[in-house]
């Protein structure tokens, strides 16, 4: 809809300003779909990378077993044939999804596989002692991992998973193969109604650093909240 | 006569090729305040470390409270404990570390009451307030609300003493809990130690280099070589008339070193 008017707007050679803001408003709308699918896609990650970086030192084999073969299966494959196996190969499953829903999904178990193994990476680098001080004080398993395990990994994971969020903004890109109008997608559009290549591909990439920096800026906020008061201990 | 608190009894324990503990057996009777002492490597730590189910044993039993603390007894046969039977034994002992051990992300009331509130579902009202009365007994009623990393190393301890006790264990086993700590700290820690036994009748086992203070506080001391207990009696046996060559080089060593008997 937005992009036949827009056709009209070319058509009619008025105002050049015009034109381009009406593009740069394209452009926008694909940022929208971009942050959009990097919030739920980490939203999903983060679930995942707890799920399976908890199941990585499981007691139980089986659940390190499943743990690891996620993990491994989604480090191990790529993100664009995972993309289009979430959409083009789950409907003859029975299982149909919107571009956005297989965006999510894709995006969300390749970064979540990544982050599992930063999941696992600060729990063991919590020392002995801190689990030897839960075994003394009577914690269960569970409780001594969500009340003092957990807490003190979470200040090692933050820094990576920030790295893992910006890694996922700028893999959401490939949605544009499935025809989902993001930041890439609307950029081509522009592009091919234009025929103009500077500006489009100039403003996205202003904008994914732009997004990538607020992510950072977020991430560290975060890291220096959660630090407050362990000074001398972990910076 | 009482039955003894714990029956340690034929325990043996090996890291890899190295045997630790070597049949080592021993008792302790309720109330009663211990010393164990003895070169590294000896088996001394590790057999607290046991008793707090730190460590898996090889072989042996052991009686806490008159009960198996690895076995469980079930129609008359000794099965291997499960999770749920170390739980409960573990509630009747507590320990303080070398090195603390504090929760580096909780205030220090924190770190006292998350054990009664999770273990025994204390309410936070009453757990915090008798979490006061122990940081008021340790001297550190005003540091409540201060993290581990603006303490001192013997502000530490202390704290880390307080928590072990918000349990109320009827067993304290104190792991060279003075080692690392800087020498004008170390007598606030004993102080709190000496007031523990003192004040109530808690069995205390402690690990300890601390010659002098193991000498005026246990009321028996077991020296420790090679996984055996060598020598043991009253304080001034030991120290001052032992029988054991053994137990004579080692403190000759210990004098040498600097510390006070």
């Amino acid at each position: 809809m937005a992009a036949a008017s827009l056709n009209g707007k070319r058509k009619d050679t008025s105002s050049f300003m015009t034109q381009w803001s009406g593009y740069l408003g394209l452009i926008l709308q694909g940022a929208l779909v971009t942050i959009e699918l990097t919030l739920m896609g980490s939203v999903l990650a983060l679930i995942m990378a707890f799920l399976a970086g908890m199941g990585r030192v499981s007691r139980f084999f089986i659940v390190r077993a499943i743990a690891t073969a996620y993990i491994e299966f989604f480090r191990g494959t790529s993100i664009f044939v995972q993309l289009f196996w979430a959409y083009f190969v789950l409907p003859f499953a029975g299982l149909s999804l919107t571009p956005l829903q297989a965006g999510v999904l894709a995006l969300g178990l390749n970064v979540g596989a990544y982050a599992a193994e930063v999941v696992r990476g600060a729990i063991l680098s919590v020392g002995r002692e801190q689990y030897e001080a839960c075994t003394a004080l009577n914690l269960g398993r569970w409780q001594g991992m969500r009340h003092v395990i957990l807490p003190q990994a979470l200040l090692v994971m933050l820094p990576t998973f920030g790295n893992n969020a910006i890694e996922l903004l700028k893999a959401t890109s490939v949605v544009s193969l499935i025809s989902l109008a993001d930041l890439t997608f609307q950029a081509q559009v522009v592009r091919s109604q234009t025929g103009s290549t500077l500006m489009p591909f100039l403003s996205v990439l202003i904008i994914y650093f732009a997004l990538a920096l607020i992510i950072s800026w977020r991430v560290r906020t975060l890291e220096r909240r959660m630090a407050r008061g362990l000074d001398g201990v972990r910076v | 006569m009482p039955a003894p608190i714990i029956k340690v009894d034929a325990i043996s324990k090996s890291f890899g090729t190295f045997k630790v503990l070597d049949g080592l057996s021993m008792q302790v009777m309720p109330g009663e305040k211990l010393a164990l002492i003895g070169p590294s490597g000896s088996g001394k730590t590790t057999i607290l470390r046991i008793l707090m189910t730190l460590e898996k044993i090889d072989g042996g039993h052991i009686q806490v409270d008159g009960e198996q603390l690895y076995h469980m007894e079930r129609n008359g046969q000794l099965l291997p404990a499960d999770e749920r039977h170390l739980a409960r034994m573990r509630q009747k002992i507590g320990m303080v570390f070398q090195l603390f051990n504090l929760f580096p992300h909780k205030c220090v009331i924190d770190n006292v009451t998350l054990a009664p509130m999770l273990t025994k579902g204390v309410a936070r009202a009453a757990a915090e307030k008798r979490a006061m009365e122990l940081l008021d007994m340790v001297g550190l009623a005003d540091k409540a609300k201060a993290m581990p990393a603006q303490l001192s190393g013997g502000q530490k301890q202390r704290v880390a003493i307080a928590r072990a006790l918000a349990l109320s264990p009827k067993i304290m086993l104190f792991d060279e809990v003075t080692s690392a700590l800087d020498p004008e700290l170390v007598e606030e820690v004993l102080n709190v130690m000496r007031k523990l036994a003192a004040e109530t009748d808690m069995t205390m086992l402690l690990v300890t280099h601390e010659m002098g203070f193991a000498h005026d506080f246990a009321d028996r001391v077991l020296f420790f070589d090679r996984g055996r207990i060598v020598e043991e009696g009253k304080p001034d046996e030991i120290f001052r008339h032992p029988k054991q060559e053994r137990t004579q080089s080692f403190l000759k060593k210990i004098i040498a070193a600097g510390h006070r008997v």
